[in-house]
């Protein structure tokens, strides 16, 4: 499995969370446009990865006491996902989960403030696989799906947004931040789109007639009594004629205010540029701003009909994405280096429950964004905190799997060079090395006269682990 | 698909060069050179908005009632801090009752109506204005990392010391990168081995950081993050043993606020602290009479504050310590549904220290939504700014850390600077 498929690990990297072992050597010989294939066509891998959770083979779990319960336990939510992420036959399918989640960016804790815990994690996870179920689906589809989602009405407090006193957290954020971004609308547009919602609201559904029966769930309500049927006026053309008002509607009716709104955020050029902005900086680099031809290229293909899985296979085809030069130049999400680091470094006995601190350190909690604007990408997630969190990270990991590194290194062990070029071209896939680097990681296993005894494997094969994945050439995606 | 040998892909290293380090000494020299046992200049940041009429409440003015019917604080209930010049009566909110004791000491300015013209309704753009410290750019360098800029070099990597996981805007600086350390008792660096194995590592880990990647300044920058937790290690973890003098509330404020208190008291060498504390988005629930989600915010704030103010002057350290808050914007004057209240204009400003002169500066806005009123803006729904607040940071970089802020303004906002030092 030595590394010297560098364009397909680059795709690999970038559209799924590094390549296996077994990546390596299925798509060995396999084409490049087959294997992007394989990623975005996913639905013909099976989906079978939850089935999986517990398996001896694979990462591990940890319960505290009672069942695994990702769908009502906030914890258990998180470990489900990081297993997803490590061991799905559909990894763009978790990737794009993962991007939504940043750009729909919402926090468990506010949800959780007014709902408690297991309904939170409930909406939570409803609004999770509502991303996978979208993940390169239709866009409008998704906006629409979002703006009704129980866990979106709870975070930008829809469930507030009365006729007499309209509410305009989630009129603004769905214009600044989930389609075209600010400098296309005017204040008086988002007074005009918080009374286009509301009534956009949620309701409490028992179960059994109880409130408290573990199966209650919420689910989105339209509040026609609390609807502003009177018309809105924009300062942007809603309808393809050319109308910036949104007529005045039958309370009953009011639901099409919304639909008429969304479709033309969703429609809109400025729409299109900004998402194509965005996975330019996932796909292909955040070093420095989309090419104009780029999102111009990825615009009109998104501006057909809002699809997403051409606009994505469009992407990882392009010359751009395919151009050497933009291997290894996206910074790593912390979510992503903690994945990458359990496939390559070995998971046998490891927990994803012992990533989920060092995560809130490197500053990714799953299901909590810093806020509604997602996280800090590209230079935003270093700094001398979460970079300690990360080389502290390797240092466990590391430490766990130790003695399976010392075993993988069986037959590369003779020399010290044997034992680096091992890490650094078949079990790690880090950005090159320079010559100087590279001699300081030798001068590290050659502190003492290399003998090649287990004792001494056993703590070089560890600390190179710790080394490599701690070092800034394993930032970077 | 394209086959490279991996020998192709281990760079050449022709142009590759070491700089030089250092092993990370227990308060440098630089460190005292630049700073141990001098002035502290610490910034608290209430992230998301703090609706600044419920902080500071214009107690005696009907429309402030009239309103907001659900979530005006009662009159009866405000901590009475007097008039400002414009003869508006003022109270605290009821739970910054530390806040009322620093007032009642002199070492509380309250500075009304901050803000700047057209001021931002946007969480993020507003912040990194504030950080900026230009309407017009919300990239680049921060006002503080300017200020670090300015010291002589090599500027120390402890200058600035961020309490937060994310560098905020105003901490981006050309010559150092601020360390984010949330909490110094995780700040420590661990290894899969032990003892002298260890030490190996740490030293290969600094040596490999220590290489500037040749046309890779992506590297150079992570690479330099390593370097700044692998220096700062050791005088960061000095922080852990201190022992206040009282009693931090248990939380993540109040426990930022302590690990500061005790690297003043230990004279590592920062100049410029960040604490954040949020929840002031306060779209919904804000609570009423007093109480509720906002008043918990209120506690939180007041209660660390105190606490680190008491600490302090118990250390008699409380003279070089300067506090600082703000938050990006104030917000709508008129409730909302929710009882809460939408995203607004100008807020407010505290300054807290020892060498602060107390009291409050500048006017309350009059509520009155008529369109004429002069002191609100967007047709009576916010308040509108009196005091640019690049005055204010004008006068904390002129008469605190003794810098020139025109330089690092890049404007001249000296006139009408509130003398709250």
């Amino acid at each position: 499995m030595a590394r010297e498929n560098w364009q397909g690990e680059h795709l690999l990297r970038r559209a799924a969370f590094g390549p296996s072992a077994t990546d390596l050597n299925r798509f060995d010989e396999t084409p490049l446009s087959s294997v992007v294939d394989f990623l975005v066509e996913y639905q013909r891998q099976p989906d079978d990865v939850d089935s999986r959770i517990g398996r001896s083979d694979h990462v591990s779990v940890t319960t505290r006491g009672g069942q695994f319960s990702p769908n009502t336990n906030i914890e258990d939510a998180r470990q489900r996902w990081l297993f997803r992420m490590v061991h799905s036959e559909r990894p763009l399918q978790e990737k794009m989960a993962l991007f939504w989640h940043n750009h729909f960016a919402t926090a468990y804790s506010k949800v959780a403030g007014f709902a408690g815990g297991l309904q939170a994690t409930k909406m939570m996870a409803g609004q999770i696989e509502l991303f996978r179920q979208h993940a390169l689906g239709n866009f409008r589809t998704l906006l629409m799906e979002v703006a009704r989602d129980p866990a979106m009405v709870v975070w930008l407090d829809g469930r507030t947004n009365f006729r007499a006193r309209p509410q305009e957290n989630f009129a603004r954020e769905i214009m600044e931040l989930f389609t075209w971004g600010v400098g296309h609308y005017t204040e008086q547009d988002v007074y005009a789109a918080a009374r286009v919602f509301t009534g956009w609201n949620l309701q409490r559904v028992p179960a059994n007639g109880n409130n408290n029966d573990p199966a209650t769930s919420y689910e989105f309500f339209y509040n026609a009594n609390q609807h502003d049927t009177s018309a809105k006026t924009f300062t942007f053309p809603i309808y393809s004629d050319g109308g910036r008002t949104i007529p005045a509607r039958s309370a009953a009716d009011g639901m099409q205010d919304g639909i008429d709104f969304i479709t033309a955020l969703a429609r809109h050029p400025e729409t299109a540029r900004r998402l194509a902005r965005k996975l330019w900086n996932f796909f292909v680099t955040d070093l420095r701003p989309a090419d104009p031809e780029f999102v111009e290229g990825v615009a009109s293909e998104y501006l057909r009909n809002t699809e997403m899985k051409p606009v994505v296979r469009y992407i990882l085809r392009s010359h751009w994405f395919n151009d050497p030069d933009v291997w290894f130049t996206r910074y790593c999400w912390p979510v992503e280096f903690v994945v990458r680091a359990i496939r390559e470094v070995g998971w046998a006995g490891f927990s994803v429950d012992a990533a989920r601190t060092p995560l809130t350190n490197m500053g990714q909690t799953l299901f909590e964004p810093p806020d509604v604007a997602g996280w800090e990408l590209g230079p935003g997630w270093f700094s001398t905190g979460t970079m300690l969190a990360r080389m502290n990270f390797a240092a466990t990991l590391a430490a766990n799997q130790r003695f399976n590194l010392a075993r993988a290194t069986a037959g590369s062990r003779v020399t010290p060079e044997q034992l680096l070029d091992f890490f650094l071209f078949e079990r790690l896939t880090p950005a090159p090395f320079e010559l100087g680097p590279y001699r300081e990681l030798l001068s590290y296993v050659n502190t003492a006269p290399w003998t090649g005894s287990d004792a001494q494997v056993n703590a070089k094969a560890a600390g190179l682990a710790r080394l490599v994945v701690g070092s800034s050439e394993y930032q970077f995606v | 698909m394209a086959q490279i040998s991996r020998r192709e892909f281990l760079r050449d290293g022709v142009a590759a060069f070491t700089v030089s380090f250092t092993a990370p000494a227990f308060l440098s020299d630089i460190a005292l050179a630049q700073g141990a046992r001098s002035r502290n200049l610490v910034v608290v940041y209430l992230s998301g908005g703090n609706d600044a009429l419920n902080t500071v409440v214009p107690y005696q003015d009907l429309f402030y009632f009239s309103r907001r019917p659900a979530i005006a604080v009662p009159a009866g209930q405000v901590l009475q801090i007097g008039s400002d010049s414009s003869r508006k009566a003022l109270g605290l909110h009821p739970r910054l009752t530390g806040l009322h004791t620093m007032f009642n000491e002199g070492r509380l300015a309250v500075v009304q109506r901050t803000g700047y013209p057209n001021s931002s309704r946007s969480h993020f753009q507003g912040t990194d204005i504030w950080g900026t410290a230009n309407p017009d750019t919300t990239s680049g360098l921060g006002w503080l990392g300017r200020y670090l800029d300015t010291l002589p070099g090599p500027v120390d990597t402890l200058s600035g010391w961020n309490a937060t996981r994310e560098t905020p805007r105003a901490l981006v600086a050309r010559t150092v990168a601020v360390p984010a350390i949330p909490d110094a008792r995780t700040y420590s660096l661990a290894s899969p081995n032990g003892g002298v194995e260890a030490q190996n590592e740490r030293l290969a880990a600094t040596r490999i950081a220590s290489h500037v990647p040749v046309d890779r300044p992506h590297l150079s920058f992570v690479n330099g993050s390593i370097r700044g937790a692998l220096d700062t290690l050791d005088r960061v973890g000095s922080v852990n043993s201190y022992v206040p003098t009282v009693t931090y509330p248990n939380n993540g404020f109040a426990q930022a606020l302590r690990t500061v208190a005790a690297s003043i008291v230990r004279g590592i060498g920062t100049r410029v602290f960040w604490v954040q504390t949020g929840g002031f988005d306060t779209h919904a629930g804000q609570g009423n009479a007093g109480g509720g989600a906002y008043a918990t915010l209120m506690a939180t704030f007041s209660n660390g504050l105190l606490a680190f103010y008491t600490d302090l002057r118990n250390q008699g350290l409380l003279n070089d310590t300067l506090i600082l808050q703000f938050s990006e914007f104030g917000r709508r004057i008129t409730e909302n549904g929710s009882q809460g209240t939408d995203h607004g204009a100008a807020g407010v400003m505290m300054a807290i220290g020892g060498a602060v002169r107390g009291g409050i500066y500048g006017t309350a806005a009059s509520l009155d939504p008529n369109p004429a009123n002069a002191t609100l803006e967007n047709g009576g729904a916010d308040v509108r700014h009196e005091t640019d607040f690049r005055a204010v940071y004008a006068r904390v970089l002129d008469g605190w850390l003794g810098a020139d802020s025109v330089a690092i303004l890049g404007g001249n906002f000296r006139q009408g600077v509130p003398a709250i030092i």
